[in-house]
């Protein structure tokens, strides 16, 4: 187990900078996730702690070591890939020994070792079969048994749950997280997926075309959002123009149309420098959408008339019309849900609320 | 009645090619004396005869030593080059491509006489060595293009799956990549080892003198008188270079049912 760190690491493919400037520590034991959409460089970092490609510039280390120069093999790193990359010529046994015969394990051992790996991923039976009689979310177990064996430093998951179907996920995603809680090893996963990234991680990494935007817990990521990126990429989250009137020890208060005054609690408006142009950031799911007469005390709101409506089972999605924004609510279902054209009120809490400076594109 | 013809006219040119070979393998069965019909009688004299005489055994050594040490050679070089272009970066790896995959192209007496006088000019005589040489050469593409197919499709992630476990490059090729291109590199030496057995161009222009191959020894032969002995020998180069590629595909299929 080892933490892993990246220090002023740059990754150029010829005048192409795929990862920019980029610090990032990830502590011993920890389960970190670097998360955003394809090509933001997550897949890039990943390759280069594993070994996979070299940094164009900085540094890596693994357990305070500089590993720059140290070639994959040499890392002691478990890494669980997309398409699970099991050697389809070996049976499941050998491919999860594999690793052993590289470090020196006694004979005896490694059909015991082989044996433990397959009972913590749950398929003690499976050993004699090759790897294409298998399910495509028994493979991944295999590998990774295949990858945590070894004991390795550092585990890398590469979007590994992103080929199997829906529900194998989610049973999937459980059962990584059991395997990491009860082996403790240093994670690094990387995904597209939010809500795996949210269900599973100590902390979250959000990038974005190289860059990271925001370093957090999940609820930090989520519930306070460093950039307007960070706010839409997790969950749906609406953008209002707003203009920032004053600012104290409470909160901010901001102007925004078409529901006036809104007074955002400080922890989530600490990146309002000051008075000026802002946004105020709603998420979808803490838009209220209701019948005028029931609207909860307290409540910020505004009319509305519900354009859309995509009907979810237990939560529907209204597309609501004010006057010339489009706002999302994301709410869930009280009896049935309003009909299109219905005309309603839609409010927030305050403290739901969360500021960010208006940026300049 | 459009289709009738159609259907008709492929039978007539699939007899034209196959009658020749159907009438040599049954003529080597002919007890006369004389390599013609009528037929007299079955008989396995001529292959008895064959296996007796003397040049046509030492061409039939030359031919399957000749051959063995192609494939060997030609598969070595033909799998480097194809890990080399597929898995590496080489600087114009599409030149180095089409340079290899050229001698198909070009027609062989074109290759077989520059590649003499160019030995000429450079002042080295004909030998066995030489005839090797050219046999590599234009066997090298057909091992090339059937292992860079397979190369491709093998998944650089297993790959890289096995070096994260520990094992080296080299460690990696053998445990992991060889394996799982093996059918293609053996049906590769299979094609060296059948197209230089039956190669008679090239061979007629490198061959030193007083060394024959089996088909060089046909060619020989041929112009003194047909000797019933030649159906003979037809009849067993069918077998080896029709047989041959047939087991190894049938081998091939065997051991990827195994790895898949």
């Amino acid at each position: 187990m080892s933490s892993v760190t990246l220090r002023n690491v740059v990754k150029r493919f010829h005048k192409f900078t795929a990862v920019h400037e980029t610090n990032l520590e990830i502590p011993e034991g920890a389960f970190v996730t670097l998360l955003g959409p394809s090509g933001c460089g997550k897949t890039t970092n990943l390759r280069m702690i594993a070994g996979l490609l070299d940094p164009t510039e900085g540094e890596i280390l693994i357990g305070g070591r500089r590993v720059n120069d140290v070639p994959i093999h040499k890392r002691n790193l478990g890494i669980v890939f997309q398409n699970y990359a099991l050697f389809p010529h070996k049976t499941v046994a050998e491919n999860v020994a594999f690793g052993l015969r590289y470090r020196d394990v006694p004979k005896a051992d490694v059909a015991a070792r082989v044996q433990a790996a397959l009972d913590l991923v749950q398929l003690p039976d499976v050993g004699e079969r090759y790897p294409k009689a298998l399910s495509g979310g028994q493979q991944q177990r295999i590998a990774l048994a295949r990858a945590i064996v070894i004991e390795p430093d550092v585990l890398l998951l590469d979007e590994p749950l992103s080929a199997l179907d829906a529900n194998l996920r989610e049973d999937m995603r459980v059962e990584l997280k059991r395997i990491q809680d009860k082996i403790g090893v240093t994670t690094v996963f990387v995904t597209h997926d939010q809500s795996e990234a949210l269900a599973m991680s100590d902390r979250i990494v959000v990038m974005s075309a190289g860059r990271i935007e925001q370093t957090g817990s999940p609820e930090e990521v989520y519930n306070n959002p460093a950039s307007e990126f960070v706010a839409q990429f997790l969950g749906a989250s609406n953008m209002l123009e707003a203009r920032c009137t004053g600012t104290d020890a409470g909160g901010a208060t901001l102007e925004a149309e078409p529901f006036g005054q809104v007074a955002v609690p400080a922890e989530k408006a600490q990146r309002l420098g000051g008075p000026g142009a802002a946004q105020l950031v709603l998420r979808a799911e803490k838009l209220l959408v209701m019948p005028a007469a029931e609207m909860p005390e307290g409540m910020i709101t505004a009319p509305a008339r519900i354009e859309t409506v995509d009907y979810q089972g237990q939560t529907v999605r209204y597309f609501l019309r004010l006057g010339e924004r489009q706002l999302q609510a994301i709410n869930m279902i009280d009896e049935r849900p309003f009909e299109q054209g219905a005309e309603v009120r839609v409010g927030f809490r305050p403290k739901d609320a969360s500021a960010l400076p208006m940026e300049t594109a | 009645m459009g289709w009738f013809f159609i259907r008709g006219y492929a039978i007539l040119v699939y007899l034209f090619m196959f009658l020749p070979v159907a009438v040599v393998v049954l003529l080597s069965f002919n007890a006369s004396q004389f390599g013609s019909f009528p037929m007299t009688g079955f008989s396995f004299r001529w292959f008895v005869e064959l296996a007796q005489n003397d040049a046509i055994l030492r061409a039939f050594r030359t031919s399957v030593v000749l051959g063995l040490l192609t494939a060997v050679i030609s598969t070595t070089l033909g799998v480097l080059a194809s890990l080399a272009l597929v898995r590496y970066r080489v600087p114009g790896a599409n030149v180095v491509s089409t340079l290899l995959i050229a001698p198909i192209l070009v027609p062989e007496v074109v290759l077989a006489v520059a590649l003499l006088l160019f030995l000429n000019v450079l002042g080295i005589n004909k030998s066995f060595a030489l005839l090797l040489f050219g046999h590599v050469i234009f066997t090298l593409p057909f091992v090339i293009l059937v292992v860079q197919a397979r190369l491709v499709s093998i998944r650089r992630d297993v790959e890289e799956a096995a070096m994260s476990l520990g094992a080296s490059p080299m460690q990696t090729f053998f445990q992991i990549t060889l394996p799982l291109m093996l059918p293609a590199v053996l049906a590769g030496g299979l094609f060296a080892f059948t197209i230089s057995f039956d190669d008679i161009t090239g061979t007629l222009f490198w061959k030193p003198g007083g060394v024959e191959t089996v088909p060089t020894q046909i060619f020989a032969m041929l112009r003194n008188s047909i000797s019933p002995e030649i159906n003979a020998l037809g009849t067993v180069m069918i077998v080896m270079t029709v047989g041959l590629p047939l087991l190894g595909a049938a081998l091939a299929r065997q051991l990827s049912r195994k790895g898949g």
